[in-house]
């Protein structure tokens, strides 16, 4: 059922052709984890491309650390492409893996998981848009969910974990 | 004043693309050996400026937008078949702006200047200019953002990491080189 909208048009068609892409993929798949899958993936190829245009219109520089990434990827990268800044919380005591808390997720809005999709994480496009977008910037990540407002949780959780710093390649040298 | 020619390469170090404007004199070598040169050398340089920097190049305050830190290259310009300016001439480091660590920024020599701009994801534009041109960055970063991400990161039959074959942005690219202020070929 719609429910009113107070965003402006672009995130309502940004959000029912999402919605129309999952409706599409469990129909061509029938399988749960198989669109989990596509869907990370699809979010990979995004994110490749994405980090080149985050990085040309927002001018911010090389994060020195994990935690600088994580407040550059809720403050401003979600900002600009989502509209909405999830909190950074829940720092592992190492300091490699963090929690982005988000109220509202914008690609869930007027979305109710069937009971015969319970293992479907709708919002997978997500994690590998954030996997593909570090992995142009030297990072290893980790990307999964945690919690999610559309299987009964209160807050929609991705958990972010480094893995390890991806390092430059000397291309091939003559012998 | 003038601009020479532009190279740009991904993290890999592959040329992704190449052109000249105003080239008079080649390497003497093929352009695949003339790109891995290039690519390698400013490779090194990158390492070795960061290692021999006698100033934290990591600051945690900002810097004042003017400050420059001379740097001895002399032995890095052998490359150059021109006269290699003495020590002190070659500036080729200085912090900018705020939080920023920029690392090597350009080299010059008698007759030339390349300038140098890469990108947090790894993508290296570099171009060559006479003298006349102090500062190129303002000028590779709209290459970056208003060119290769308009015309190839969001086309999607451009394959990234390959050479850039798309016609609207070499077109584009040449039309905003030839139109740049500092782009005026000398008559032959």
């Amino acid at each position: 059922m719609k429910r009113l909208c107070l965003q402006n048009k672009n995130s309502e068609l940004f959000t029912l052709t999402y919605g129309a892409l999952v409706t599409q993929l469990c129909k061509d798949y029938e399988n749960d984890e198989e669109v989990n899958k596509q869907l990370d993936k699809m979010g990979y190829n995004i994110g490749v491309r994405l980090i080149e245009d985050f990085l040309a219109r927002s001018s911010i520089g090389r994060c020195q650390d994990f935690r600088e990434t994580a407040d550059v990827i809720a403050k401003v990268a979600f900002k600009m492409y989502l509209g909405i800044t999830p909190s950074v919380t829940n720092w592992s005591p190492a300091g490699d893996e963090f929690s982005l808390i988000l109220e509202n997720n914008p690609l869930v809005d007027f979305v109710e998981l069937p009971d015969n999709h319970s293992t479907l994480v709708y919002s997978s496009l997500l994690c590998g848009v954030l996997r593909g977008a570090l992995e142009m910037v030297q990072m290893a990540v980790d990307v999964r969910f945690a919690q999610d407002t559309l299987r009964g949780d209160s807050v929609t959780e991705i958990r972010m974990k480094f893995i390890k710093r991806i390092e430059e390649n000397l291309p091939a040298g003559d012998e | 004043m003038t601009v020479h020619n532009l190279y740009i390469f991904d993290r890999n170090g592959s040329c992704l693309y190449y052109n000249e404007w105003n080239r008079k004199k080649q390497a003497g070598i093929s352009k695949d050996e003339e790109f891995k040169l290039m690519y390698g050398m400013l490779f090194s340089i990158r390492s070795f400026v960061s290692k021999m920097s006698p100033l934290d190049m990591y600051p945690s305050q900002a810097r004042p937008v003017s400050a420059c830190l001379p740097v001895c290259l002399s032995a890095c310009l052998c490359l150059s078949a021109c006269l290699c300016l003495p020590p002190c001439q070659s500036v080729v480091l200085s912090s900018l702006s705020v939080l920023r660590k920029e690392g090597f920024m350009s080299f010059q020599t008698s007759k030339y200047r390349l300038h140098y701009y890469e990108t947090p994801s790894g993508l290296r534009f570099v171009m060559n200019t006479d003298l006349s041109v102090p500062n190129a960055r303002e000028t590779l970063q709209h290459i970056y953002s208003s060119l290769y991400v308009e015309y190839i990161v969001k086309n999607p039959v451009c394959v990234l990491g390959q050479s850039l074959d798309s016609e609207l942005f070499s077109s584009r690219l040449d039309s905003f080189i030839r139109g740049l202020p500092f782009y005026s070929p000398r008559a032959a």
